[in-house]
């Protein structure tokens, strides 16, 4: 059964290989080719899945040797596949969403002429992602880490014709480096640590080595799942990566890549375990990034970018719970993979919605929509049922779980995460009652009407300059479409209560990740309560102030706040001013005493040798004679000079 | 005759021809002198070797010689030539090769 696992990686691989090289014969048919390869990964997926049932609960692990990558004394890496509990999770959410996400793609991006390009780059990102949760060293992960950002990459800016979505994909690689440099530089420590990259030996010595290394490791981790999960201060890229196509949203920046940080750090738990300031810094990065996250959400208009800060938000949740040790790892996955079904759905809600409206991504330009568009409206509804943690469905069991555990987490730390994380849920509410709201209920904004405000007439002519003058036609999008978004519903509804009656998700994964009780200093009842509590205030806030009122076709100039998270918390001015400003006055400093410094030794010394050859120069006049002196005197001092050494 | 006034007078015959060379303007002048300083030479080899009591110095005497006729012969041709084409036999007047 191991040698099943290569073929897991090797179908989406081999998609992206045919169609990439396959050129504009494959136009017709690429799609499918990709789809297929992408649901044969799932396939085979799901019987690695019932062959890890079929086994005992200590004997879930699978390791797949396919070579030996770099052969150096001293230095061992192999192309080594490992499939536990965690991987096997990993692999079912990314080619299950990734499936029913390829297929919604044939549809969604159908007048797209470049189709089966898009195809090549989704199997690429399958296969780099496959690569990422399986690797059994740290090494071939980074492989896949690379892997995933170069596909991300190429999916943000796909429609590279917009200069806009050219520069997000650019933001979005350099951002990631930054995290890059932490896992290479991480992977670098862990060599002369331990001498290995390996998952078993580096995370079985953990023990053996100092605290002070371990701390070390552990925030470069962090930092690298800061740059992969967008998380403070490395989140900036992630609203602009909505530039991509809607689908890619959805696949890669909402269910999967991103989760790759909350992966990377339950994966090396046991290094965390012993490290407890790394520890303490991954929750605090959490809990900052989910408030950061759900006030960006609550002030986009862009309704990709509200729920792009809403991914960056749900995401924090899932490192606090991964920064909280064994008693939060279970907790962390199990929301990860809940939300990769609700996020998902989310997404292509939101895609189905632009797809009707000719694509305009602003909210205040829609309303009213439930009508038209009743699948969308089912389907996303049930999906925002369960982000914002409706009783029953799945982001309530999971969220639920990660608020108990920061509570648990102990002391005036326990009670500030879990207050954290509480408001978290009443804005997460707040901010998806607003886009739900605004989509689908209200007049329906969309339908050409005099100027609404003729204070402000400016904004309007803009607007027809666009040809958007057209009134859209709001239409139920394709079955291709629909299906996928019906399915992932389905998820979120009844994912949450799958995984937790019976703590059959805590049973699965416990063996990989550990698990230890959490005893929060208030009984889970009250936790579940408040969190209730909160849900009804920011839900009820929201209704409050778009649900009673109308909503403006013109956002209104809003508080400092306000004005501030629609600049994304002014994160992208901080770092213009500090790091773009700072690097520029680092160059032209360097360059400065590269002029001076440098530069004037070397032409200082050319100039002084060239001076004086200069003056040497005169001596040779052409006089013959004025030569016979100088050979005479020369002669005069030798002799001298012989006569002064013998009298010496 | 005590050998010691052998080099006193080779040593006069050389500053004759050094100073010579260096004030003298015309080239056949500067070049007879010249030759007086080989030959200032010459003298102070052979009366070493006289006062050495070997042939040392004698033979490398005839050494100068061999090498002062071959450059008798270049140097006067150079001069002619020189003359040839300037009308000047001064040294000063041919103080081309310079920059």
């Amino acid at each position: 059964m191991e040698n099943l696992i290569a073929l897991l990686i090797a179908a989406p691989l081999l998609g992206a290989a045919v169609l990439l090289v396959g050129g504009r014969r494959l136009d017709a048919v690429g799609h499918w080719i990709g789809t297929l390869l992408a649901a044969a990964s799932f396939v085979v997926g799901l019987v690695l899945f019932a062959g890890l049932l079929g086994r005992g609960t200590e004997d879930r692990t699978l390791t797949q040797h396919l070579f030996s990558w770099i052969p150096v004394a001293g230095f061992q890496a192999d192309v080594t596949f490992r499939l536990d509990q965690l991987s096997m999770t990993f692999v079912l959410l990314i080619t299950g969403v990734g499936s029913l996400i390829h297929l919604y793609s044939v549809g969604y991006m159908e007048h797209d002429e470049r189709r089966r390009r898009f195809f090549g780059y989704l199997n690429l990102f399958l296969a780099a992602m496959l690569l990422l949760v399986l690797a059994d060293n740290y090494l071939l992960l980074y492989v896949g880490w690379e892997g995933v950002g170069l596909a991300s990459y190429l999916l943000i800016g796909f429609w590279q014709h917009k200069p806009s979505a050219a520069t997000a994909a650019k933001k979005a690689f350099l951002v990631n480096r930054v995290g890059d440099m932490g896992l290479s530089i991480a992977i670098m420590l862990m060599f002369t640590t331990f001498g290995t990259f390996a998952f078993g030996p580096v995370l079985g010595h953990v023990g053996d080595t100092s605290e002070g290394r371990l701390t070390a490791i552990g925030l470069m981790l962090l930092l690298a799942a800061c740059g992969k999960s967008a998380q403070v201060p490395l989140q900036s890229w992630l609203g602009d990566a909505m530039e991509g196509p809607t689908p890619v949203s959805a696949l890669i920046h909402a269910a999967t890549m991103v989760t790759a940080g909350v992966y990377l750090i339950v994966r090396s738990g046991a290094l965390f375990n012993a490290a407890p300031d790394a520890q303490l810094a991954v929750t605090v990065v959490g809990a900052v990034t989910l408030l950061f996250g759900a006030i960006v959400g609550c002030a986009k208009d862009d309704i990709k970018k509200a729920l792009a800060g809403s991914t960056m938000s749900q995401i924090g949740y899932m490192v606090l719970a991964a920064g909280l040790g064994p008693v939060g790892y279970v907790f962390a996955i199990m929301h990860l993979v809940t939300h990769g079904f609700f996020k998902a759905g989310l997404f292509l809600g939101a895609g189905s919605v632009m797809h009707a409206m000719n694509d305009e991504v602003d909210m205040r330009k829609y309303g009213g929509l439930r009508k038209y568009m009743p699948v969308t409206f089912v389907t996303f509804g049930l999906g925002y049922l369960a982000i914002i943690g409706f009783p029953g469905l799945s982001g309530f069991f999971s969220k639920d779980k990660i608020i108990e555990a920061a509570f648990a987490k102990g002391g005036t730390e326990g009670w500030i995460l879990g207050g954290a994380a509480l408001l978290g849920a009443a804005i997460t509410a707040f901010y998806m009652t607003r886009v739900m709201l605004m989509t689908f209920f209200g007049e329906e904004r969309w339908r050409n009407r005099p100027t609404p405000s003729p204070a402000e007439p400016s904004v309007e002519p803009a607007a027809e300059e666009r040809g958007e003058h057209a009134e859209p036609h709001p239409h139920e999008s394709p079955k291709v479409m629909t299906i996928p978004m019906i399915v992932l519903a389905v998820g979120s509804v009844f994912g949450g209560a799958f995984f937790s009656l019976g703590d059959r998700f805590l049973h699965w994964l416990e063996p990989v990740t550990g698990h230890q009780e959490g005893h929060p200093p208030v009984s889970a009842w009250t936790v579940t309560a408040a969190t209730l509590v909160c849900l009804v205030l920011g839900a009820g806030l929201a209704w409050a102030q778009y649900g009673r009122r109308p909503v403006p076709a013109v956002a209104p100039r809003g508080s400092l706040l306000t004005r501030a998270a629609r600049r994304d918390l002014l994160q992208d001015d901080f770092n213009h001013v500090v790091l773009v400003r700072g690097g520029e006055h680092l160059t032209r400093t360097l360059v400065y005493l590269d002029h001076s410094l440098v530069d004037g030794v070397v032409n200082g010394t050319a100039a002084s040798v060239g001076g004086l050859s200069g003056r040497l120069r005169r001596l040779q006049n052409g006089f013959a004679r004025s030569y016979a002196v100088s050979m005479f005197g020369g002669a005069a001092v030798l002799v001298a000079a012989t006569l002064l050494m013998r009298a010496v | 005759m005590n050998p010691v006034n052998y080099l006193y007078l080779a040593a006069l015959l050389f500053t004759i021809g050094a100073t010579g060379v260096l004030v003298r303007r015309n080239a056949i002048v500067v070049f007879m002198c010249i030759e007086l300083m080989l030959n200032a030479c010459n003298l102070a080899f052979v009366a070493f070797s006289r006062m050495h009591g070997n042939l040392d110095g004698q033979i490398i005497a005839f050494f100068t010689m061999v090498v002062a006729a071959a450059e008798v012969v270049v140097g006067l041709a150079i001069i002619v030539s020189l003359f040839r084409t300037r009308h000047s036999a001064s040294v000063d007047d041919a103080s081309l090769m310079k920059l």
